[in-house]
């Protein structure tokens, strides 16, 4: 994943155009483990837009899962998110009106590839991976937070994506919830070698990612991999946010 | 457990109808009750019309055969056209005509006509009648009564005539004659009685004694106390129309079509032929007004149904913006989601039209058992058409889906960001 010189604005030309990223210059290697932190209002969700290609940036060139995806139409965009990208929100965004186990399936189901028995199996497969066997038939509204979180973890697996986007997953979780999450989202990446972008304000899972990427106002403040700015996480971490 | 034997958008679109059970009832409850005005004025509209034009078309042929009105001819110059050198041929009439006076005429070579017409698509019945008025003479009353020599075989198939008798029987031999239940009481006679019959005047005058073989009644008092029916042959004779006839009477399959057969009636055999159409041109008028304003109705029910349907859905669109957001994040594509909601909509009309086909079927089952004439006997018969079901069912539906159509685009366009954002 490699983005060049990504801008994004909003409301292009109008009297209240803002412009969220200015120019970001950001590789990620596949299998990485990446901590994306910086506070509330600096671009990051904007960024993990662009890169899970639910928006368009403004400026820029944003390479995913080996494809240039500038060039791409809505419809490319949306098959290359639907089969290379799993997203993980910060409220939990199951969709209610199904179980825990449908929820899984419902990717595959709507990509319209899969067998009624594969996607089965493979669906309870992926609910076994994150541990709720026990809870695949119940509504998802009858989860508690960490098990609904689970669930759309094994739901954005379902693809098989080579690229996971976790946009505060932990963020509405108790401690033990939040660590549970943590743990499985660094197994994944460990067992199945999925690159995760991890946006947190949480300094504790930063810290137990491979890399840090510290977005402020639009711009990479720290990363480590950047040899302009030397990282300094740790201290870019306490500020208040 | 959803399996693949739907596709994706309707196994979405049934979940997300039935998590929104009340909205869902509701719309389609709304639906139901529109289909059924609907389907109840239609199936009501259609029996009423129908019940009209029976009782029309019941004393009466839908088609008239009548011979060769006489006309004069007036008298006419050619005239040279003045000035300019022209050679204007003109035509002057030289006197006012007079209307000439209509004597009974008979249809030329009516037999060969008769069958010639008889063989026509949609003709069903065609029947020789010879009528004309003539006196009735019982000691000393005297009736003017309108004699109609018939063949029973032909006739009864177009009037039912042996339906409506109250006394005696229909078999019309050469000297027997029906007469209505008013001239019977007027002259005191009953079956097996003998009436003198005249027609003509002066020297022309024939006269025959028939016996009054059955006493009809047709519900109408005018008609009880002048009409007759003789024999073909007597009336032929009475009325100076030796083997002749004075009209044809036709009935065709679709009474709606008597016109266009009319036309090619006369087309085919040179003779004037009415149509009941034409002979009740008011009649027809106000039946084809109470079919126009009744369509505009149906159109106004339909189109609230549509803006009912419409509206909920938008409704549905802003409740399930962060939803739909989220199936775009996993790769569902907007043309996904466009089919999702148009599905909604056809099927929120398609099960309120089933339902409301139902009531609307209740209501007229309902109407038949409470509509009753005095005597019990059903106001008038509905048809319960499996056309007007079908086509109540495939118009809701379209409706549902052109209705939701906007609000499905709208959801097609939301931008996911936004969406799930909130």
């Amino acid at each position: 994943m490699q983005l060049r010189g990504v801008r994004k604005v909003y409301n292009l030309g109008m009297a209240n155009e803002t412009e969220v990223l200015h120019g970001i210059d950001l590789t990620v290697r596949s299998g990485e483990f990446c901590a994306v932190v910086g506070p509330s209002g600096s671009g990051k969700s904007t960024l993990l837009n662009i890169v899970g290609l639910l928006d368009r940036a403004t400026a820029g060139t944003v390479e995913v899962c080996g494809e240039q995806t500038t060039v791409l139409d809505d419809g490319a965009l949306t098959r290359l998110r639907g089969h290379g990208i799993g997203f993980v929100f910060q409220h939990h965004h199951l969709i209610t009106a199904f179980t825990a186990l449908e929820n899984v399936m419902l990717p595959m189901l709507g990509a319209e590839e899969f067998a009624n028995d594969a996607m089965r199996v493979r669906a309870e497969a992926l609910i076994a991976s994150v541990g709720l066997t026990a809870w695949q038939d119940n509504a998802s509204g009858e989860l508690s937070g960490g098990q609904q979180q689970r669930v759309a973890i094994a739901r954005a697996l379902a693809m098989g994506p080579a690229l996971l986007l976790a946009d505060e997953p932990t963020g509405n979780l108790d401690t033990r919830s939040a660590d549970e999450v943590f743990a499985l989202l660094r197994r994944l990446n460990a067992e199945q070698g999925t690159t995760v972008l991890f946006v947190t304000h949480n300094p504790v899972f930063a810290e137990r990612c491979d890399r840090i990427i510290e977005v402020i106002d639009g711009r990479i403040a720290t990363d480590p991999q950047d040899a302009v700015t030397p990282p300094t996480p740790r201290r870019a971490l306490t500020e208040p946010t | 457990m959803f399996s693949r034997r739907l596709p994706f958008e309707w196994i979405v679109a049934l979940r997300f109808l039935r998590e929104g059970r009340l909205q869902t009832a509701f719309i389609i409850a709304g639906v139901a009750i529109g289909v059924a005005v609907i389907v109840f004025m239609s199936a009501l509209m259609a029996g009423l019309q129908s019940n009209f034009i029976r009782r029309v078309l019941s004393a009466s042929a839908h088609i008239e055969l009548l011979p060769p009105e006489q006309v004069s001819r007036p008298l006419r110059r050619g005239a040279q056209g003045i000035g300019g050198g022209g050679e204007v041929e003109r035509e002057v009439e030289a006197a006012i005509v007079q209307v000439p006076l209509q004597r009974m005429t008979s249809i030329d070579q009516w037999q060969a006509m008769a069958v010639q017409i008889r063989a026509m698509p949609q003709v069903r019945v065609v029947a020789p009648i010879a009528a004309g008025s003539a006196l009735v003479v019982r000691g000393g009353a005297t009736r003017a009564i309108t004699l109609s020599g018939i063949d029973p075989e032909q006739y009864f198939r177009i009037v039912d005539l042996p339906a409506k008798v109250v006394r005696g029987d229909t078999r019309l031999l050469g000297g027997d004659i029906l007469i209505g239940t008013e001239l019977a009481r007027d002259l005191g006679v009953d079956v097996g009685d003998t009436l003198r019959v005249s027609a003509g005047t002066g020297a022309g005058a024939v006269s025959t004694t028939l016996s009054i073989c059955g006493v009809f009644d047709l519900g109408n008092k005018g008609a009880n106390q002048r009409s007759t029916y003789v024999a073909l042959r007597t009336a032929q004779s009475l009325l100076g129309l030796p083997g002749g006839v004075s009209g044809l009477q036709v009935t065709v399959s679709d009474v709606y079509a008597a016109e266009t057969v009319a036309r090619a009636i006369t087309a085919a055999t040179g003779i004037q032929a009415d149509s009941w159409i034409t002979a009740n041109a008011q009649f027809f008028t106000a039946v084809s007004a109470q079919t126009t304003a009744n369509t505009a109705i149906r159109f106004f029910v339909g189109l609230s149904v549509a803006f009912g349907i419409a509206s909920v859905l938008a409704v549905v669109v802003v409740q399930r913006s962060r939803e739909i957001g989220i199936l775009r994040a996993m790769g569902i594509s907007r043309a996904q989601i466009l089919r999702l909601f148009l599905l909604q909509g056809g099927l929120l009309a398609l099960s309120g039209a089933v339902l409301g086909s139902g009531i609307g079927a209740l209501g007229l089952v309902l109407w038949q058992r409470l509509a009753r004439n005095a005597d019990g006997t059903p106001l008038f018969g509905l048809v319960m058409d499996p056309a007007l079901f079908a086509a109540a069912l495939l118009l809701a539906t379209l409706t549902g889906l052109v209705a939701a159509f906007a609000p499905a685009r709208s959801a097609a366009r939301l931008d996911p960001v936004v969406a799930i954002r909130g």
